[in-house]
């Protein structure tokens, strides 16, 4: 029953944003908005790759760091070195985003790496511990069943831990790209570009138009790239151990 | 051949040995169950030979060579290896689980794949059904199937298995080793199985070896544990009723009269009589034309009586194979109530009987040796 009632539901929701999404243009249309936005068309068009670009570097960086350094400190020669990482990062987690960002500023002065390094580290930090928890969590068994079998520790690492921790290493990107995504209109606050120019440009100057001309299509980009994450996580983690399937 | 020498083991921060100068051998072919309590150092004692643990002195050696000279994940990749908690790796389908070692070792993909579907075969799970699902998606007695099918996937002389039925539920449990003792029967791997379970043990093994403190009390046939326990720990152990448990190690066969005289239908209750009286029966077998058993007819009801067998003869309550083991003859006499069974074999011809009687003589005659 419950297979036949979710495809229902999900189709409903679907039509329900079709309509929604229509709705909302013709207000928008009708009250001018539209058009306004796409008077800033080169604006957003240049802004807005810049924001990709911010999300992309940090971001990707962030993962090519994490993900290895969340391995490396669940080996079994820096367990120690691992615990006193997670703590690290669990304060880490606690300080803001902005605060982030403004020592940043502090540390490498105005302009666009500052913002990226800035990013990066906020992004860091829920990848690395997702990264070890995930690999924390591989049940024994399984590492005593690979010992005992003559599994190398490499194809351990890569048979057996990596693929049981895949999901909850995905969810730590997930959730750093989400961060991320959502941190990067303030990167202009330090001189980092992107649509956040746009935004407080429009609250500066109280122009709703150009306002939502940064606005809408962060927004936009953040539902986009947690959509390309679900789709990632769906279809690239093994169907034995993948929850949503 | 596996061969353990004076071999200990004391983990660091202890003074007490965890395996204190075990020395055994098991013959190629042959399954020794390590038998004990908790912390007794049976499991430690197995996994020294994998080295998973590394003893601290003594030398275990296979097929004559000595394991400390080996490369460890060399050895462990020639020895199979199947644990309680099984251990399937839930990321891959069972075929690449079963293939993990073939893998490893470099075999030849169309090679592996089509052992998979031969020993999945061999345990009677469908392979066109089974080789694609996931560890997560089978029983766990299907899975401790596929644990076992994964240790012996790259044909491994020899195999280590930890408690290995221990988790699965007891109609399954017995399903399974039945299963596994035909299919040793036909790969003869030398075998070390963990086991707490006297009955267990006694089922599998060919010998069993038991630890107390880690020390090697008794190594022995399961007949002549159950029959000679070597110490007062050996006899609690293996229990107050280890005697009836020495019936399923006993075959119908081994305590079965055979070709005892019969009777005909044709023949007369005199000639019947007479037979009995000869041979000192109570009972005489009624067999058809083929030797098919048919009936009975007791002494006393047939003395003094005219007549033929074939008007004459009782029904056979039951009959019996004589691969059965003595405790399901033992187990039938006393359900229907009679101290002798008719042996038959599958085509119900008439081979024999067996006793009660017969059956504690049989029992019986170790002791009076001993």
């Amino acid at each position: 029953m419950a297979d036949g009632v979710r495809p229902m539901l999900m189709r409903l929701r679907r039509n329900g944003v079709h309509v929604g999404v229509f709705l909302l243009g013709a207000w928008a249309w009708a009250g001018g908005l539209l058009p306004g936005l796409l008077e800033q068309w080169d604006d957003i068009a240049f802004l807005g790759w810049q924001h990709v670009e911010l999300v992309a570097l940090s971001g990707g960086a962030a993962i090519l760091v994490g993900v290895p350094l969340g391995i490396l400190f669940t080996r079994p020669r820096f367990r120690r070195a691992g615990d006193i990482a997670l703590q690290v990062l669990n304060v880490g987690a606690t300080i803001p985003t902005l605060a982030v960002l403004a020592l940043s500023m502090g540390l490498l002065g105005i302009g666009n790496g500052s913002a990226i390094f800035a990013l990066f580290v906020a992004s860091l930090l829920p990848i690395v511990a997702n990264t070890m928890a995930g690999l924390r969590a591989v049940p024994p068994p399984l590492l005593e069943a690979a010992r005992g079998m003559g599994l190398s520790t490499r194809h351990t690492l890569f048979q057996v831990e990596l693929p049981n921790s895949l999901f909850v290493i995905y969810t730590g990107i997930r959730t750093a790209l989400a961060i991320n995504v959502g941190t990067v209109p303030l990167a202009f606050l330090i001189g980092g570009g992107g649509l956040g120019e746009l935004i407080f440009t429009g609250i500066a100057l109280n122009e709703l138009g150009i306002m939502l001309a940064g606005a809408i299509p962060t927004a936009l980009l953040a539902v986009l790239v947690d959509f390309i994450m679900a789709q990632l996580q769906f279809w690239t983690i093994p169907r034995g151990v993948n929850p949503l399937r | 051949m596996i061969r353990l020498h004076q071999v200990s083991k004391t983990f660091p921060g202890s003074t007490v040995p965890a395996v204190d100068r075990v020395s055994l051998e098991v013959p190629a072919g042959e399954i020794c169950v390590l038998l004990g309590p908790s912390g007794c150092g049976k499991t430690t004692t197995m996994k020294m030979v994998n080295r998973l643990i590394e003893p601290s002195s003594g030398d275990i050696l296979i097929d004559g060579r000595s394991t400390s000279d080996c490369d460890v994940t060399q050895l462990r990749r020639s020895i199979g290896y199947v644990i309680q908690q099984i251990g399937l790796f839930p990321n891959k389908t069972v075929e690449d689980n079963i293939c993990i070692v073939p893998d490893i070792l470099g075999w030849d993909r169309r090679k592996s794949r089509e052992r998979a579907a031969e020993l999945l075969d061999m345990v009677a799970l469908e392979p066109g059904a089974f080789l694609h699902r996931y560890p997560r998606e089978l029983s766990g007695g299907q899975q401790q199937r596929i644990g076992v099918l994964r240790a012996i996937a790259a044909d491994p002389p020899v195999l280590l298995m930890d408690e290995p039925f221990g988790a699965i539920d007891p109609i399954n449990r017995v399903i399974i080793q039945d299963e596994f003792l035909k299919m040793q029967a036909q790969i003869r791997k030398t075998i070390l199985f963990v086991s707490h379970d006297i009955d267990e043990a006694v089922k599998m093994a060919d010998r069993i070896a038991i630890f107390r403190d880690g020390r090697l009390v008794q190594y022995d046939t399961p007949d002549n544990i159950l029959a000679h326990p070597a110490s007062s720990f050996v006899s609690d152990f293996v229990g107050g009723d280890r005697t009836l448990k020495r019936l399923q190690l006993l075959t119908v066969r081994d305590a079965m009269l055979a070709d005892p005289p019969r009777v005909r239908a044709a023949d007369s209750l005199k000639q019947a009589v007479a037979t009995m009286e000869e041979h000192g029966h109570q009972t005489i077998v009624l067999v058809g034309p083929r030797g098919r058993a048919r009936g009975y007819v007791p002494l006393q009801a047939a003395r003094g009586a005219a007549g033929t067998v074939g008007e004459n003869h009782e029904a056979l309550p039951t009959t019996i194979r004589p691969n059965e083991d003595l405790r399901t003859a033992v187990s039938t006499m006393f359900r229907h109530d009679v101290s002798w069974l008719a042996c038959v074999d599958e085509d119900g011809m008439y081979l024999g009987y067996v006793t009660l009687r017969g059956i504690t003589r049989l029992l019986s005659e170790t002791y009076r040796d001993g």
